[in-house]
């Protein structure tokens, strides 16, 4: 009897290669044969017309095979990347060019492309391109966006890329007629992704096979794929791309094509050589994307009890230079900014910006951590006010359990309904309060206060939608020697996708963890996939999985029952091994079984010759049915009709210091609700993850950009990423599964939930802390540094005197 | 981002590698390169030449006796910090060493490196400073010793002529009854500090020295001063800066609070 | 013209390995693309993140800080070096395993040597001591709850025997003089004496 996977902390098969240095991430791939290498030369003006580019010394250098500027550029290639979610209210989406095309728009975009014998050498060769720029006035930040003194792109009037507005009610009239009324203005600024391992693309061009094969650190391996068909004007069935092992994406790696990802493939096919780009860490910094920079204008009204009568939003959104990937961060702020609560009536209204700088695209929570933010100030805000406890605010405006589904009347970002599946707020806030100590801790705050010492608690509720469609698919062959391979096209960037979908496989199937392999983002496996991002993978793909398991099951028990004389309803499968239940030694194989699906005239091994033992159909029929086909496999496709909701709460308790203002983390206390878990050791490792990611963006990490639009901090020295050192000292997580009813094994997504409420709590938990000792002190602009509250109380000494 | 091309020699002796220098103007000293190496990947240095000083044999000495701690050119910052003779008889040197950087990057990291890479944001330039240790340099001309207060000119430069090679660093003992510490405030662990201080009191007399809150590595005299003054009139002597990091009034408040703190600690040490 | 090209042997693993490089190659590159020992990771090349943390002579440092040329006479260890000779898992390793003390596995060769190394140094680390040992390595994606505890299943797996890779101490720097030579007797061919 076998022990369902399905819920165990089974240990990663990946780790096997991991720990043994044998990974093979992209700059691994073609290691020790014959490559050509890449190098960019990016523009160090934020916003310039580009007047010359002069690579005649470039020649000059050894080993350089090719220098291309956009004027090299023909066909597709010579039009701008693709816009690839385009919106009705984006009325002015601009991309760039794979090389810029007469202007560049931020400080690190591609110019000039280079190839060379080695990366060293390339960067020899950039050093001797000569540019003339006409260096223009550039705009940065979300104030000189809106002033629209100067404009990014000539012809996109206010810097404006997009105004959207959603409302349900009218809550400007609900908030008028309101006992009460506040009004909030914050700010969040950017941060970025950062992962340890940056792009790189690998291209191969073999012209025997008229195939290019191209490796890529990236979450979509088929939106490569289409892209490089597209752009190279070859078929899609020409074009094969592989997802190399990723150290890492956090929504970096979702956008594509980047221009490498065309440029590299391009050098390939015109080389007829090997060629590889391994971007390094201040190009990450200057040409991938950022995030999190919004300004936020709230106005809400309430009863006395604080519940929510009218929620009036207003927003700056700012997306960079460019907006290939349309308006999905603003969109998840502008709903999932509700997050548990049912306010009566919710307008929502976001201008999304252009400014001089890197642009922005999806980064863990992708929007999320905004709206929560803002909804939460403005919850403590209320709470304040009414000089109530934050929980009870809180918990007046929840989503009630019995009140699933539960529809917020807006459209989200997957162009569906906003409707929660499930979920039970209350549950998770008691089980917060015990987790933190939310009741004994004004007791503690007050014996501290005693002592001289500032200590605050906060807590933040969030809502995350998960597992958007299209769709993903999975195929499942079981192969004549027992081994069932298994292809999912989505990607994996750590989240351990070939454990939890092999616990999946071995539960369904009845085989062994051990005889399941599974592969992830190679379109030759699988071409029909969307791509890992919005916590989707173990929904979407782990239910496609589960859907071509069973399709496979249902074939073998079909063979296996006519090979064994037996109703399939008879029959069990167990350790790879098909029996009749209570007839143990009437058995089958399913190695055995697979044989027996392919009747090939000839036994190639033992394992064919043994099957010979079985005779299976009628002779009267042909081998292989009218609506079957050779072969043990079994292939389906999940589509929900809408995304599932997952939820949380975080709680922290922090000590801030009275003369330097650093922040200490006493304890950090998690309750989450993904449904169920496929692999506890593995969501918890996601939420841990998570909440380091939140306090990096939370207390130490922002883009620094001065006014000339260039970026200060565009290295780890000064781009502030947390060491343990910085991180709680243990995490107190408590769980509750509200399964989802939209997939059959009840799964909501976890990726991302650990940074959502990342920058409401430590907001509000700081705040707390203050006004032990400086009662009204507000923050409202996160991140916060120690010198950013050293100045906060300064100020706010002054306007209380 | 690699560094760009240069020549690269490996001298078996000293008098080898102060003559490739002398020959070569564009030419550096690489030693523990924990500093220079980073420089030449960002292409912000691009030397014509790297003399490696890594093969020349017995500069890795750490000494101690009763006139202080000598510290050889190759000595890594590891091993200094980890010498009890060194924590005897000048335990500033050991209290400011754990702040710099990570262990990994002490362990091929020198001291005597960092000493002359006169960078005024790091811990050894000051404690040098405050205690009145000198350079020893093999030159063309011979050898020569550079006291602290000789060596800090400017924003990261330091007196050693281009054709010189530091060899050994030497930190005076602390006097019986004196007290040291040292403390600073980072944004992460292992920072760079945003402000940093090392106190060094023996009886009256009071001497601070700074990093971070000016252009070079400064010590201030704050003898007599009362100790709710210290911080105000230490800044009198500096100049703190704004950055993406802390203000300058952050900068000050910290320059105030560890005024106090070092002063107090090394009161209490030297009492012992 | 093409750059000059350094003739020297990189023993890595207990193999000695002569390459031909360029003085500027960097430790990091020589590693992967000169002997194709690609589980030394780069992720920043200023010598902040420690994915590309290596031991030489026993020691952590960061391969993307030193010259290939500059490592030459050093006995370095790489991750690869790490399993037992039969190819199972090294205590650090196994622990890593168990703890779930990596996801996308980019930062875990810098950790294992690093904690290879640091409970060579101390055994028994206390929790406080656990945290510093990776104080210097930046991941992005476990948030390092399990990297502690990882480093504390390690040691309790090494101190079961868990056999694992000799990694050797490093060597003691010279011993300390009592006395200053005298300067003026500086020896030209040797520096500062024997």
């Amino acid at each position: 009897m076998t022990t369902k996977l399905m819920g165990q902390k089974v240990q990663r098969v990946e780790d096997q290669r991991f720990l043994r240095g044998q990974g093979r991430y992209v700059d691994d791939v073609a290691s020790g044969q014959d490559v050509l290498h890449a190098a960019v030369l990016r523009s160090p003006h934020a916003h310039a017309r580009i007047l010359d580019i002069d690579v005649s010394k470039v020649l000059d250098v050894e080993g350089v095979h090719a220098v291309w500027t956009y004027d090299d550029l023909t066909g597709p290639m010579a039009e701008p990347l693709p816009l690839l979610i385009p919106h009705p209210a984006l009325t002015h989406g601009r991309t760039q060019y794979a090389l810029a095309k007469d202007e560049v728009n931020y400080a690190g975009e591609a110019v000039v492309f280079v190839v060379a014998d080695d990366r060293y050498v390339a960067e020899d060769a950039l050093d001797r391109i000569r540019v003339d720029y006409e260096v223009l006035p550039p705009v940065v930040g979300i104030p000189a966006a809106r002033a629209a003194d100067r404009l990014v792109h000539d012809d996109v009037p206010g810097n404006v890329g997009a105004r959207l507005e959603q409302q349900v009610g009218d809550a400007r009239a609900a908030i008028a007629q309101a006992p009460h009324r506040l009004t909030l203005d914050l700010t969040v600024e950017r941060s970025s992704c950062q992962p340890l391992e940056g792009r790189g693309t690998v291209a191969r061009w073999d012209p025997d096979l008229n195939r290019l094969q191209a490796w890529t650190s990236t979450q979509t391996s088929t939106g490569v794929r289409a892209a490089i068909a597209v752009k190279l004007q070859l078929d899609l069935g020409q074009v094969d791309v592989i997802t190399p092992d990723v150290g890492g994406g956090f929504g970096v790696k979702i956008n594509h094509p980047w221009p490498e990802e065309l440029l590299v493939p391009l050098a390939a096919k015109t080389l007829g050589r090997t060629v590889k780009f391994t971007e390094d860490r201040r190009e990450h910094f200057i040409s991938t994307a950022h995030e999190r920079g919004q300004v936020h204008h709230i106005e809400v009204g309430f009863d006395d009890d604080g519940r929510l009568l009218g929620l009036d939003v207003e927003f700056w959104h700012d997306h960079g230079a460019y907006t290939p990937y349309g308006l999905i961060v603003p969109i998840i702020t502008s709903t999932q900014l509700l997050g548990p609560y049912k306010p009566q009536s919710y307008r929502v209204v976001f201008e999304s910006l252009y400014t001089n700088t890197v642009m922005v695209t999806p980064y863990r929570g992708a929007g999320r951590p905004q709206g929560c933010y803002a909804m939460e100030r403005t919850m403590d805000a209320i709470a304040d006010y009414l000089d109530r406890d934050r929980t009870e605010v809180r918990a007046v405006n929840f989503i009630q359990p019995d009140e699933f589904p539960f529809d917020q009347g807006l459209v989200f970002q997957d162009g569906r309904e906003l409707e929660y599946d499930s979920g039970d707020y209350p549950a998770s806030l008691e089980k917060l309060k015990t987790l933190v100590g939310w009741d004994e801790f004004p007791a503690y705050q007050q014996e501290l206060a005693a002592q001289g010492r500032r200590v605050g608690i906060g807590l933040a509720c969030y809502v995350e939608g998960t597992g958007v469609g299209p769709y993903e698919g999975a195929h499942v062959h079981i192969e004549t020697s027992g081994k069932v391979k298994v292809a999912t096209g989505l990607t994996t960037q750590g989240q351990g996708h070939a454990t939890v979908f092999a616990q999946l496989v071995a539960d369904e199937l009845g085989v062994r963890f051990e005889d399941v392999e599974v592969v992830t983002g190679d379109t030759r496996r699988m071409p029909y996939a969307v791509g890992t991002f919005a916590s989707r993978a173990a929904v979407m793909s782990g239910s496609a999985i589960h859907l071509a398991a069973k399709r496979a099951r249902e074939k073998v028990l079909k063979i296996a029952a006519d090979a064994l004389e037996v109703d399939e309803l008879d029959l069990q499968i167990s350790d790879g091994v098909v029996s009749v239940k209570g007839a143990p030694d009437s058995s089958i194989d399913l190695g055995t079984v697979s044989v027996l699906s392919n009747p090939l005239r000839y036994a190639f091994d033992e394992a064919s010759k043994a099957a010979t033992q079985f005779s299976v159909g009628d002779p009267g029929k042909p081998p292989v049915a009218e609506d079957d086909e050779p072969g043990l496999e079994g292939r389906d496709f999940y589509s929900p009709e809408r995304a599932t909701f997952a939820s949380g709460m975080h709680a922290v308790v922090v000590e801030t210091d009275p003369e330097t203002a650093e922040v200490k983390i006493l304890k950090y206390a998690v309750v989450h609700d993904c449904g169920n878990l496929i692999n506890p050791m593995i969501v918890e490792g996601q939420i841990h993850g998570g909440v380091a990611q939140g306090v990096g963006g939370a207390l130490y990490e922002r883009m620094a950009y001065d006014e000339s639009g260039q970026l200060l901090n565009a290295s780890f020295m000064d781009f502030l990423m947390p060491y343990v050192t910085e991180v709680p000292d243990g995490i107190d997580i408590d769980h509750l599964e509200t399964p989802s009813p939209l997939n059959p094994l009840g799964i909501k997504g976890a990726g991302e939930a650990g940074v959502i409420p990342s920058a409401a709590v430590f907001a509000a938990a700081i705040e707390d802390a203050e006004r032990v000792a400086l009662p009204g002190l507000t923050i409202t602009a996160m991140p916060i540094s120690p010198s950013d509250l050293f100045g906060l109380r300064a100020t706010h000494r002054q306007e209380s005197s | 981002m690699k560094p760009a091309p240069f020549d690269y020699r490996r001298p078996g002796s000293l008098t080898e590698a102060v003559a490739a220098l002398a020959g070569e103007p564009g030419a550096k000293v690489l030693a523990g390169g924990q500093s220079l190496v980073p420089l030449l990947s960002m292409r912000l240095a691009a030397p014509s030449m790297l003399v490696d000083i890594n093969g020349l044999p017995g500069l890795d000495t750490i000494t101690a006796d009763d006139t202080g701690v000598t510290i050889g050119a190759l000595a890594r910052h590891a091993d200094v910090l980890a010498s009890d003779e060194v924590r005897r008889v000048q335990p500033l040197v050991p209290m400011a060493l754990a702040h710099v950087a990570h262990a990994t990057i002490r362990n091929r990291g020198t001291t005597v490196g960092s000493l002359v890479h006169a960078d005024a944001a790091a811990e050894m330039p000051v404690v040098l400073s405050l205690l009145g240790g000198s350079l020893d340099v093999e030159g063309p001309g011979g050898r020569r010793t550079v006291p602290a207060a000789e060596l800090y000119v400017g924003p990261m430069e330091c007196s050693v002529h281009h054709d010189e090679i530091a060899v050994s660093a030497h930190f005076p003992a602390l006097a019986p009854g004196a007290g040291v510490a040292f403390d600073e405030v980072a944004r992460r662990h292992g920072d760079y500090a945003l402000v940093g201080a090392a106190a060094l009191v023996d009886g009256k007399s009071v001497q601070v020295g700074y990093l971070s809150v000016a252009d070079v590595p400064t010590v201030v005299d704050l003898s007599g001063v009362p100790d709710d003054r210290l911080g105000d009139v230490a800044l009198e002597h500096l100049d703190p800066g704004d950055d993406i990091h802390a203000t300058s009034d952050y900068r000050a408040q910290l320059v105030r609070v560890l005024t106090a703190r070092v002063v107090r600690s090394a009161r209490e040490g030297g009492a012992r | 013209m093409s750059e000059e090209q350094h003739d020297v042997v990189l023993t890595v693993n207990g193999t000695a390995h002569p390459v031909s490089v360029p003085a500027r190659r960097l430790l990091s590159d020589a590693l992967r693309h000169d002997l194709g020992l690609t589980g030394t990771h780069v992720g920043c090349e200023h010598g902040v993140c420690g994915a590309c943390t290596v031991l030489l002579d026993g020691r952590p440092v960061r391969s993307c800080l030193l010259l290939a040329v500059s490592a030459q006479d050093g006995e370095i260890i790489t991750v690869e070096g790490l399993a037992n000779a039969d190819g199972s898992l090294g205590p650090v390793q196994q622990a890593f395993l168990e703890c779930h003390g990596l996801q996308c596995g980019f930062c875990t060769p810098g950790f294992l040597t690093t904690i290879t190394a640091g409970l060579r140094d101390n055994p028994t680390p206390t929790h406080e001591e656990a945290r510093d040992m990776i104080a210097g390595n930046l991941c992005r994606c476990t948030g390092y709850q399990n990297i502690v505890r990882a480093v504390e299943r390690a040691a309790e797996l090494a101190r079961d025997g868990a056999p694992h890779a000799q990694v050797p101490h490093p060597p003691e720097p010279e011993a300390g003089q009592l006395e200053f030579e005298d300067r003026d007797d500086d020896n030209a061919s040797t520096g500062l004496g024997a």
